[in-house]
């Protein structure tokens, strides 16, 4: 007999309480919300990706860096494509020195390995797409990727 | 006066409610995975015009013009047997066949003995005003046909498929048997003002 009597004396086992359990998934929830659009460039162009088969998965994001090509979506800038690099619209000569900006942000071991990954409107015209392959290969970023979406039917 | 307490919220079904949005949140993500054709540009070249002599029965021309048809060595083609079409042309068939391009013998010391190579390559030139979309189907067409012939080399000589292939090695050696040869001129402006 213990010396310490509850009033009531009655046996049963405390419900545990699941009072935190919301704080524990909204956690949860938060982690999500917050790293979904950690890591991506407002769009200004829009783009709608062609589909392949033969796709490649692209390894290392950090070593990818992004041109966009297509049209804008503000509809008050025209119909015709344009080229965004990083966060705003862009000319075919502003390519040579993104290049070398996206070399300087990486260390001297890995710029060889820097891949340019052109996500490109699929209704665009292959004149500006030639045009920006051209000065990438003036810039000696001869490395790319063609964008694309899996196929559904192999 | 009586005491009067304050009733408890009940809050278990807050969980539920969280819950729900979190599978909300799971299910409306894409983990944007990165897909596309890896290719690899050419060296810029210093000197214009640099003429290079290559055999007219070695090169397999496909034309894509600004309204997305097909020329593939001079004669219409079709996009579901291009594919076909370049394999054919790229594998070595025996003999001298004037119809198809010119081999050469080459030794791999990896595998001991003396191959027949061809020594085909594909040319592929658009029109500026060219749709990506067409660009892209005729890239995969290709990418179609270089992967069928590694994959049927590497059965040949290693007897699993290309993409089941662990060793370095091996797969740089079938790399080797089977080059991608694909030749990007520049485009031309004929049909569009792009």
């Amino acid at each position: 007999m213990s010396k310490f009597k509850t009033s009531k004396s009655n046996k049963e086992v405390p419900a545990i309480s699941t009072a935190s359990l919301p704080d524990i998934i909204f956690i949860l929830l938060f982690f999500f919300m917050v790293s979904v659009s950690m890591r991506t460039n407002t769009p200004l162009v829009t783009i709608h990706l062609p589909s392949a088969t033969q796709v490649q998965k692209l390894e290392k994001k950090s070593l990818v860096s992004y041109i966009y090509i297509g049209e804008p979506s503000n509809k008050a800038l025209g119909t015709k494509s344009r080229i965004q690099l990083n966060d705003a619209f862009a000319t075919v000569r502003q390519i040579p020195e993104f290049v070398a900006k996206e070399r300087q942000a990486r260390s001297e071991a890995v710029r060889n390995l820097l891949t340019f990954a052109l996500k490109v409107d699929k209704n665009t015209k292959m004149g500006i797409v030639t045009d920006v392959k051209q000065e990438l290969r003036k810039s000696n970023a001869l490395k790319i990727n063609y964008s694309t979406l899996r196929a559904k039917n192999e | 006066m009586s005491k009067r307490k304050a009733p408890e919220i009940n809050a278990g079904s807050m969980a539920d409610i969280a819950f729900l949005l979190l599978i909300f949140f799971l299910v409306t993500t894409t983990m944007n995975v990165n897909t596309g054709i890896t290719r690899i540009l050419p060296p810029p070249v210093k000197k214009q015009d640099t003429k290079v002599d290559v055999n007219k029965r070695n090169v397999m021309q496909i034309l894509v013009n600004s309204h997305d048809f097909l020329l593939v060595n001079g004669k219409p083609g079709d996009l579901s047997t291009l594919a076909n079409a370049v394999e054919d042309f790229m594998t070595v068939h025996g003999g001298d066949n004037p119809n198809y391009p010119e081999t050469k013998e080459e030794y791999f010391p990896e595998l001991g003995q003396k191959i027949l190579m061809t020594k085909g390559i594909v040319s592929l030139k658009n029109d500026r005003g060219t749709s990506y979309d067409m660009y892209i189907k005729v890239q995969d067409q290709l990418a179609k046909a270089f992967a069928d012939m590694k994959n049927q080399a590497s059965l040949k000589y290693f007897g699993v498929k290309y993409k089941d292939l662990i060793d370095k090695k091996k797969v740089d050696l079938i790399d080797k048997l089977v080059p991608v040869r694909i030749s990007e001129a520049e485009p031309e402006n004929v049909g569009g003002n792009n």
